[in-house]
């Protein structure tokens, strides 16, 4: 039985924090040798986590399933990331960010983690720079900044379009040296595929060796799990191949509370889907809305190529109904109004996709000025349509991106297993119904380098976790469920593949529970999810064997666990009879189609507990607002 | 966008495992010209899957050309021959119809084959662990605006940042030579303030790890910036090779 305890500390909400931390039970150096951490995952959180821990002088084992701890999808986050600098003289300060991050997500993230994570934000970038991360700067030397959705200061560091890319190696760095002075040892593919739970603490991983197919279990006196998101649940999203929620779910099904799964973020600014063949979806950088303008077509129908539009006949929708943020509203607003525009038949020839114009920007500030800004991500459009954004203006769609909801955590990213922490995109903590551009690099890292490594120390203090038998009960049962599952699998032996079976998840998902939901829908759809798992069990055919290479199997497993999350986000979908950021449920709009949150009823966050599999037990963490008043978000 | 699949002809390499022979096996596939390379392998692979044989083993993560997971050699050229992109940026459409295309994984000593397409490139992490960083602890840095670089100084960093760690300078090196990869990481730090203190024993740690790992070296046959998804340049070879030199006279001291 779970009980939720946000263990918010007391005191201003300004002081939390620094509070917190002088009440937090410190490891003497010496001592700190004889703690073993596991963290798994070595994206922006992990690899951040688990470099600081090493730096502490923890013993730490890291974990990766891919060939190296470089390859974490943090990579491929493009364009920038939030601090409250205030180095533009703007008007920023860390109460702005963390009001800007609250309100962004729609008044349903805690106050407390929110507002640390605004705090901590001018940390990283001190860091991140100390490390050689080179941000772009002005010509005087100093940083530059850029503007993002959601905000009106311009407080976003970057490095050209591969901001991700340059934090996670400065992450990566980081690591590769406190694994060259010994104090992390690296493991590579691995996949973790269950926690292990001795006497109601965490104390270790089992995971299945990818190139062997041995499972092999790992013991510790505190986990971290730091492996990302879920969107690859809708089977086409911005996400990497491998991205998945397995570490997660299966954490989840050793007793973690999954809280807020709903909150699913759809990005903007995506390319329109090519065809049935589709692999995955291409974000481009929201970046790009600090200079592009968004239209549709004013007409249904609309058969005209784009050269012989007149401006009379464009609909500059973000910039009609928001005039104050325009083409920089946040992602949920910005990706319905597309969404509608679409519906309504006015998007390009009729198809689902929107303009994303330069010509103004061209115009204004000329093709080189724009170039320096964006040249590698108007490359990557040219490279994959086979069209030039410099003459013809880009078309973009928008496509599930990240996921607000995760692992329940408290104030210390401790899930409801005591020993377990979870960091990053795999927890729900910070950006409520939805998330702010530049936001996630910042959370992933401020819970890497700033959160995780104090709050592990003070749980060491205060609980003084012994070490476990690696050839214990708990560890042999979890290598035996983990065989079990594998050898079910693989003798199912059915019709379908593993991907076909995703892809129908994923067309019931982003129709029933994806930019729009509404009660029938969810209904329908909980029960549409739970057939296809059994179909799942009964008619899948996973080839080759388990001990050896074999990437089918992997996916397998993934898929195994999506569908129940699946089914898990549509039940929590329907329990919140609201709208509020991301989660639109058309019961609940204005007559101008405006999310209606209900704050009397819905402000909580709903933790899950898991029973068995299509069973959940559903806690509820009521949110209190200290500091910030709550408000109907406007960007008008 | 005019929709008419393109007929090809493919020649993929098997190998069952690391000392398994391995051989080309051929496949017939008709493909949607916007479809990716990685696209075409997902719908064979599928099929395979429907047929219960084993799908080809290749390695992808984020189709965006930038974690550097993916590397095939494309009609003998790693990623394909079309200049700065990855592997899974490589699109149908810029093959003819009718066309036969080899697809091998990459080739090198460093670089044992794994399985099919996928290879071992661990060596590269091991040559970043011997000194591809700045010695920093989170929480000790300065003020980040506290110490001003010149733009283009910050450029030029970051075009030699911008390295993927792939592995395709490698595989398109006669001599397998990792030369291109390192440089990019020692340039990063030489031009930046903020590696300066560990400049000369990084790139003599850098190298020393390069060799031992089992690459070539490096005789200035450019193949590997011709290959580079990034574009990284071999300029970064001479400022490492300065570097490397003055390290030397250094050790002597």
């Amino acid at each position: 039985m779970i009980t939720l305890d946000s263990k918010v500390p007391e005191g201003k909400l300004s002081e939390k924090w620094t509070n917190h931390k002088f009440n937090m039970k410190l490891v003497n150096p010496a001592n700190k040798r004889k703690f073993d951490i596991i963290v798994v995952g070595t994206g922006l959180a992990g690899a951040g986590a688990a470099a600081t821990l090493g730096e502490l002088g923890y013993k730490v084992k890291a974990f990766t399933f891919h060939d190296s701890s470089r390859r974490a999808h943090s990579i491929a986050a493009q364009g920038g990331i939030n601090a409250a600098k205030d180095y533009q003289n703007d008007g920023d300060s860390v109460y702005r960010l963390f009001y800007d991050t609250i309100k962004g997500g729609d008044f349903r993230a805690r106050e407390a983690n929110t507002y640390r994570l605004a705090e901590v934000s001018n940390n990283i970038i001190d860091q991140c720079v100390a490390q050689g991360v080179p941000f772009a700067r002005e010509y005087g030397g100093t940083l530059a900044n850029r503007s993002f959705g959601g905000a009106q200061v311009s407080r976003t560091f970057y490095a050209r379009g591969e901001t991700g890319q340059q934090l996670l190696l400065g992450a990566y760095s980081s690591l590769n040296r406190q694994i060259k002075l010994g104090n992390v040892d690296m493991y590579h593919r691995r996949e973790m595929l269950d926690v292990v739970v001795v006497d109601g603490k965490a104390k270790g991983i089992t995971v299945r060796n990818l190139l062997t197919g041995e499972v092999e279990s790992y013991t510790a006196q505190a986990v971290v799990l730091a492996t990302g998101g879920y969107s690859n649940v809708f089977f086409l999203s911005t996400s990497a191949m491998l991205s998945n929620a397995t570490a997660a779910w299966r954490a989840h099904k050793k007793g973690a509370a999954f809280a807020n799964p709903c909150y699913t973020q759809i990005h903007p600014t995506c390319l329109p889907q090519h065809g049935e063949g589709q692999s995955k979806l291409v974000l481009m950088s929201e970046s790009l809305r600090n200079d592009g303008r968004i239209w549709v077509p004013n007409i249904v129908g609309e058969k005209r190529p784009v050269s012989e539009i007149p401006e009379s006949d464009r609909d500059y929708y973000l910039e009609r109904r928001y005039p104050s943020f325009g083409n920089l509203a946040p992602r949920d607003i910005s990706s319905r109004s597309a969404k509608y525009a679409c519906d309504e038949g006015k998007g390009v020839n009729g198809g689902n996709s929107v303009y994303l114009d330069f010509a103004d920007a061209i115009n204004r500030i000329g093709e080189p000025a724009v170039r320096e800004k964006y040249g590698n991500l108007f490359e990557m459009y040219e490279n994959i349509t086979g069209e030039n954004p410099y003459n013809v203006p880009m078309q973009i769609y928008p496509a599930p991106h990240y996921t607000m909801g995760g692992l329940w955590v408290d104030y210390n990213l401790q899930s409801s297993i005591p020993g377990l922490f979870v960091a990053g995109e795999a927890n729900f903590s910070d950006h409520g119904a939805n998330r702010l551009g530049a936001s996630a690099l910042m959370q992933g890292l401020a819970d890497g380098y700033f959160v995780v490594p104090y709050s592990i120390g003070n749980y060491f203090g205060s609980e003084k976790p012994e070490k476990s038998d690696v050839n214990g009960a708990e560890f042999k049962a979890a290598e035996e469920s983990v065989k079990e599952s594998t050898d079910k699998m693989l003798s199912i032996n059915g019709k379908q593949t593993v991907d076909d079976i995703h892809r129908k998840l994923g067309d019931l998902l982003i129709d029933k529970v994806g930019m729009s939901r509404d009660e029938a829908g969810l209904k329908g759809v909980i029960k549409n999810i739970s057939d296809l798992r059994e179909e799942f069990w009964n008619d899948v055919k996973v080839v080759g064997k388990a001990g050896e290479i074999n990437q089918n199997l992997e996916r397998a497993g993934r898929v195994a666990d999506f569908l129940e999350l699946g089914e898990l986000m549509a039940v929590d979908a329907l329990d919140r009879d609201e709208s509020c950021g991301a989660h639109f449920r058309e019961e609940h709009q204005t007559d101008e189609g405006e999310a209606v949150r209900n704050d009397e009823d819905f402000a909580y966050v709903a933790a899950w507990e898991y029973e068995k599999a299509g069973s959940w037990k559903l806690h509820k963490e009521d949110l209190k607002f200290e500091s910030v008043e709550l408000a109907t978000r406007s960007y008008k | 966008m005019e929709e008419h699949n393109i007929n090809l002809t493919l020649k993929i390499w098997r190998q069952a495992s690391a000392t398994a022979k391995g051989n080309f096996e051929e496949f017939k596939v008709s493909v949607s010209p916007h479809a990716s390379i990685l696209e075409m392998f997902d719908e064979i692979n599928n099929n395979l899957e429907k047929e219960g044989k084993d799908p080809i083993v290749f390695e992808s993560d984020c189709r965006e050309g930038i974690c550097g997971t993916c590397g095939l050699v494309v009609n003998g050229h790693p990623h394909g021959s079309k200049k700065h992109t990855a592997t899974c940026q490589i699109h149908m459409r810029s093959f003819k119809a009718d066309e036969t295309i080899y697809v091998e994984p990459f080739r090198a000593a460093a670089f044992p084959v794994l399985k099919d397409l996928m290879v071992d490139r661990t060596g590269l992490d091991i040559v970043q662990q011997a000194g591809g960083y700045v010695s920093v602890n989170a929480g000790s840095a300065p003020d980040a605006n506290a110490i001003p670089i010149a733009k283009e100084i910050a450029s030029l960093a970051l075009d030699a940042a911008e390295c993927i760690g792939c592995g395709a300078c490698v595989a398109a090196c006669k001599n397998s030579s990792a030369m291109l990869f390192v440089s990019a990481k020692v340039s990063q730090f030489a031009l930046l303030p903020q590696g300066q203190a560990e400049r000369y024993e990084r790139v003599q740690n850098m190298v020393i790890a390069h060799d031992e790992s089992g690459f070539g070296s490096c005789t200035n046959t450019y193949a590997c910036e011709a290959e580079c998804p990034k574009g990284i340049s071999i300029s970064n070879i001479a400022r490492m090779n300065r570097d490397y030199f003055v390290s030397n006279m250094k050790l002597q001291e």
